[in-house]
């Protein structure tokens, strides 16, 4: 079927068979491999993205629902090729070690400072403890996204 | 040379971090090429039955589905999966064929593969096998009673694959004098590592050669043994090391799919890829830990611990695989841990069951054994009256006493001995970080329907197995050195300790270096990432070969510069002679060395872990409140990266406590075959912990003095939360003895109490 949607803010084409999830068409259709699939059950959120801003695991939803969306994956975070202020915290922190998990807790932490900047520690946690990370124990990662929020903070600051 | 460097020690950014961060990793699932198909694997859905027939027709008329393989398309003799590590010539007639031959042992075991075009196909092909399964009884308890039911392997006269013995000084003496003794049964339940990526392969051939990519962990062993069930020289055979998605002991072993996906692609003339799917991964990726122990203590009235004794069976799962006899071995050796224990003996049943094949998970052996010896120790030192830190103070070997021997097991002649250190140093220092004194204050207590308890155990962690890794060094033209290791990487971040290492070594800016990993098309021969030896063994390895590239660089330049060797000098990455005159790096490029590092001698890194839990005492629940873990570790390599592993572990470990257990029916049904039923610590469950790692003593076997570091935090800590949920129960006279924790078990064990003194108030206090 065809579907037509945006991906990190351009416009793409996919053909992909009705019961394709939105993160096998991503993956294998259009080559974005970025967002990764840890369990297709909607468990893990390794494979989250954004959609029309909300945080979505595209294991549970069908690429062709996608139509007309705004889908942003890891690919779309950087800016001009260098890492965002969140990909660098990330860094900075050693929040990641096998990175598998990697992109769903950065769409999922985007997702969120996104839509609330001053989400406080409790919220932050209890957003991301929707994702599974076998390998950091999850302490640096929230170290991180406090480290982010500022930037978020400021960005919402200077919206009109 | 002169220029120091101090990359060693350092918290350096990690090279890994771009390209994972950008979503630019290469995981095996990533990758594809020209003409792929894909592969879906037919598993038993039954624990124990003879397979007495397959009908693959409709599968095969499946449009879009190439090749079915069965054991027919494979034999008539079919490979089986051999015991690589500690091997044990016994266990031969209880190794896995790669394809079920005849009869099924597990749910999960493969029976069939389906190539077809696409994934989606070839998995829809699977609703179309008609198989003919007789079934017989499942064993799926590993008590001789059950193991005795039915013999599963028509060959042998035992379930019992293997008994391992852990030696050391004379035990019955010991008891026979001793003024008190303790005996108590245990159990660690069966559950495993899940690294976050499942596993897979793509195998593509080209004439005579293959090529698999997703090797992880030891590619040159797979090659070995791949070449050898193909049929092949190793020279034929490429394993290409992907990015991973985490190991922790489970990924990267040779297992039956480690054949087949090549085996398939000759047999299609196509490459072929496979993603294990989660729910496969459940069931046919290694499982772990499950052990019922016996284990008797012998002390003296002053605490003094003269002896240990137990019996151990560990339920193997329904075959020996590769790496399946280190955890039993480990029981073994370190029931003792830390602790200066003169007579030990142990009896560890390798056990066969109808269940998913055991392996390696970090900590293996060690995080049971641990458990089982902590728990025991509070009992013990309750039932005499000693304080149970003072307890530990006088039983912990002291420096003077190194190296200390561990129990040597038995058949495999495997001896160990603890390297150097001092452990009471890491208890104090726990003592102190935990703040003990006060968190002891609401030990035992009731506060606002929470039971509060503290505990603390102590445990060394061995590492840099052997026997060897190697490694090759060279100048590049763009003026960088490459490194190039055997070492594996699983996610610890490999590419930056190894160039901290080099650059140190060398005497040149981190940046210069660029590290190669892994593959067999890289080194001769390489050994891999297990038993925390990448450090340890690769990072000495490298060590070893940049000081033979040093001299080779100082030659290569002096004759460049109209100076001799010694006079050349290392400045701001150009090679500087005594006149000032000066190259750059680049224009000796293709100067290379080459350097090895073996040992038989593992490294002991030690540390203390504390818990301070509550327990709900309506519904059982535990909270973790505070946790610290203080290591010693020899040197450490990266400060940050360290941490990361020992809070990762830690939560491992928390998992494995309180949470996770696979569990299986009567029938050896898989009972918790999706993440909805198999519980894994979120970010929410336990987010008070603090890990101090320290660097008193080093190796003295090792070039870099650095001990392994990556499985310590996991060991201590189902005994230091075991013992700190006794703690909390005590008015309740509870006394955990199984894990994991979880709610519905607490609950029972303080109702239990509760009835107990209601009978009988006077003697529960």
């Amino acid at each position: 079927m065809r579907t037509t949607f945006n991906l990190n803010r351009k416009s793409v084409e996919a053909e992909p068979e009705p019961r394709t999830t939105l993160a096998d068409c991503l993956r294998d259709e259009l080559r974005h491999t970025g967002t990764h699939i840890g369990c297709e059950h909607g468990v893990c959120g390794a494979c989250t993205v954004l959609v029309d801003g909300a945080a979505v695991r595209s294991c549970l939803m069908l690429a062709v629902q996608a139509d007309g969306c705004d889908v942003e994956t890891v690919e779309g975070l950087a800016e001009n090729g260098a890492l965002s202020v969140l990909q660098k915290a990330f860094r900075k922190h050693h929040a990641l070690q096998c990175g598998f998990c990697t992109p769903g807790f950065l769409m999922t932490a985007h997702g969120l400072l996104l839509r609330e900047p001053f989400a406080g520690p409790d919220r932050i946690r209890d957003v991301l403890a929707g994702s599974l990370c076998r390998c950091t124990g999850y302490i640096p990662i929230l170290e991180a996204v406090l480290d982010a929020q500022q930037a978020y903070q400021q960005t919402r600051k200077s919206m009109p | 040379m002169m220029q120091s460097n101090s990359y060693i020690g350092s918290e350096v950014e990690r090279v890994e971090d771009a390209r994972l961060l950008l979503g630019q990793g290469n995981f095996v699932g990533d990758l594809s090429c020209e003409g792929v198909l894909h592969a879906a694997i037919l598993r038993s859905s039954v624990a124990h039955g003879y397979l007495k027939a397959i009908d693959c027709s409709a599968v095969r008329a499946c449009p879009g589905v190439r090749v079915v393989v069965t054991a027919a398309e494979i034999g008539p003799t079919i490979p089986t999966v051999p015991l690589r590590q500690d091997p044990i010539p016994t266990t031969a007639p209880y190794e896995q064929p790669v394809i079920a031959n005849g009869k099924v042992r597990y749910v999960g075991e493969p029976i069939a593969v389906v190539i077809a075009d696409t994934a989606q196909i070839a998995e829809d092909a699977l609703e179309f096998f008609k198989l003919d399964i007789d079934p017989l009884p499942a064993v799926v308890g590993a008590e001789p009673q059950h193991a005795a039911s039915a013999l599963f392997f028509e060959t042998t006269n035992s379930n019992v694959s293997v008994r391992l013995e852990g030696v050391k000084g004379k035990v019955s003496d010991a008891f026979a004098r001793a003024d008190y003794r303790r005996r108590e049964r245990f159990t660690v339940q069966r559950h495993t590592a899940i690294p976050m990526e499942t596993r897979g392969l793509l195998a593509r051939w080209e004439g005579d050669k293959l090529t698999v990519w997703g090797g992880a962990k030891v590619p040159f062993a797979i090659r070995r043994l791949l070449a050898r069930h193909l049929n092949r020289s190793e020279q034929d055979i490429t394993i290409i090391e992907s990015d991973i998605g985490g190991g922790f002991g489970v990924r990267g072993e040779y297992y039956p799919e480690d054949f087949l996906v090549p085996f398939c692609a000759r047999m299609v003339g196509r490459p072929v890829k496979w993603i294990e799917d989660r729910r496969e991964h459940l069931l046919a990726t290694a499982h772990a830990r499950e052990v019922e122990c016996e284990l008797e203590i012998a002390c003296r009235s002053d605490g003094v611990i003269l002896a240990l004794r137990g019996i151990a069976d560990v339920d193997m799962g329904a075959y020996i695989r590769t790496n399946a006899v280190t955890p039993p071995r480990n029981i073994a050796q370190v029931v003792s841990g830390p602790y200066r224990v003169s007579n030990v003996h142990m009896d560890v049943a390798l056990v066969m069951t109808n269940k998913t094949p055991v392996g390696t998970y970090r900590g293996p052996g060690r995080f049971e054994v641990d458990f089982f010896r902590e728990r025991l120790f509070d009992m013990a030192a309750a039932d005499l009256g000693i304080d149970r830190v003072q307890f530990r103070r006088i039983n912990l070997v002291s420096s003077a006493e190194m190296p200390y021997p561990l129990p040597t097991v038995m058949p495999l002649h495997s001896e160990s001995e603890c390297d150097s250190g001092d452990y009471s140093r890491t208890l104090e220092r726990c003592l102190s970080e935990f703040d003990w004194p006060t968190k002891t204050k609401s030990d035992g207590k009731l506060i606002e329907g929470e039971y509060h308890g503290v505990a603390l155990g102590c445990y060394i962690e061995s590492g840099g197995s052997g026997p060897q890794e190697n490694a090759r060094l060279a100048i590049e033209v763009d003026g960088t050195v490459s490194v190039v290791v055997g070492s594996t990487a699983v996610g610890q971040g490999l590419e930056t300790t190894m160039a901290q290492i080099a650059a140190d070594a060398l005497e040149l800016p981190f940046e210069k270096i660029r590290v190669f990993h892994g593959s067999t098309n890289l080194l001769r021969q390489g050994f891999g990432t297990y038993g925390s030896r990448s450090i340890v063994m690769g990072g000495s390895a490298v060590w070893t070969a940049a000081a033979e590239l040093k001299k080779a660089m100082a030659a290569a330049a002096a004759r460049k510069l109209g100076c001799s060797p010694s006079e050349v000098r290392l400045l701001e990455g150009r090679l500087v002679g005594l006149k000032g005159q000066s190259i750059e790096l680049g224009e000796i490029a293709g100067v290379a060395a080459e350097g090895s590092f073996g040992s038989d001698k593992r490294t002991y890194s030690y540390g203390t872990h504390a818990a301070h839990v509550s327990v709900d005492s309506k519904t059982g629940r535990v909270r973790v409140l505070d946790y610290v873990a203080v290591e010693d570790v020899g040197r450490i390599v990266n400060p940050a990266g360290l941490h990361g592993q020992t809070i990762g572990a830690i939560v491992q470990g928390l998992g494995g406590s309180l949470l996770e257990h696979l569990i299986y029916d009567e029938s050896g049904q898989l009972l918790t075959a999706s993440f909805a039923d198999y519980l894994l610590p979120t970010m929410s469950d336990f987010p008070n912990i603090r890990a101090f790692a320290m660097q008193e003593h080093r190796a003295p076997n090792n070039p870099l003095g650095a001990k392994g570091g990556g499985e310590g935090g996991i060991i201590p800590v189902g005994g230091v939360i075991a013992n700190a949920v006794a703690s909390a129960l005590r008015s309740l006279g509870a006394q955990p003895v199984a894990l994991p924790l979880s709610p519905p078990r607490v609950w029972k064990l303080m109702e239990d109490g509760r009835s107990a003194s209601a009978r009988s108030p006077a003697t529960a206090q």
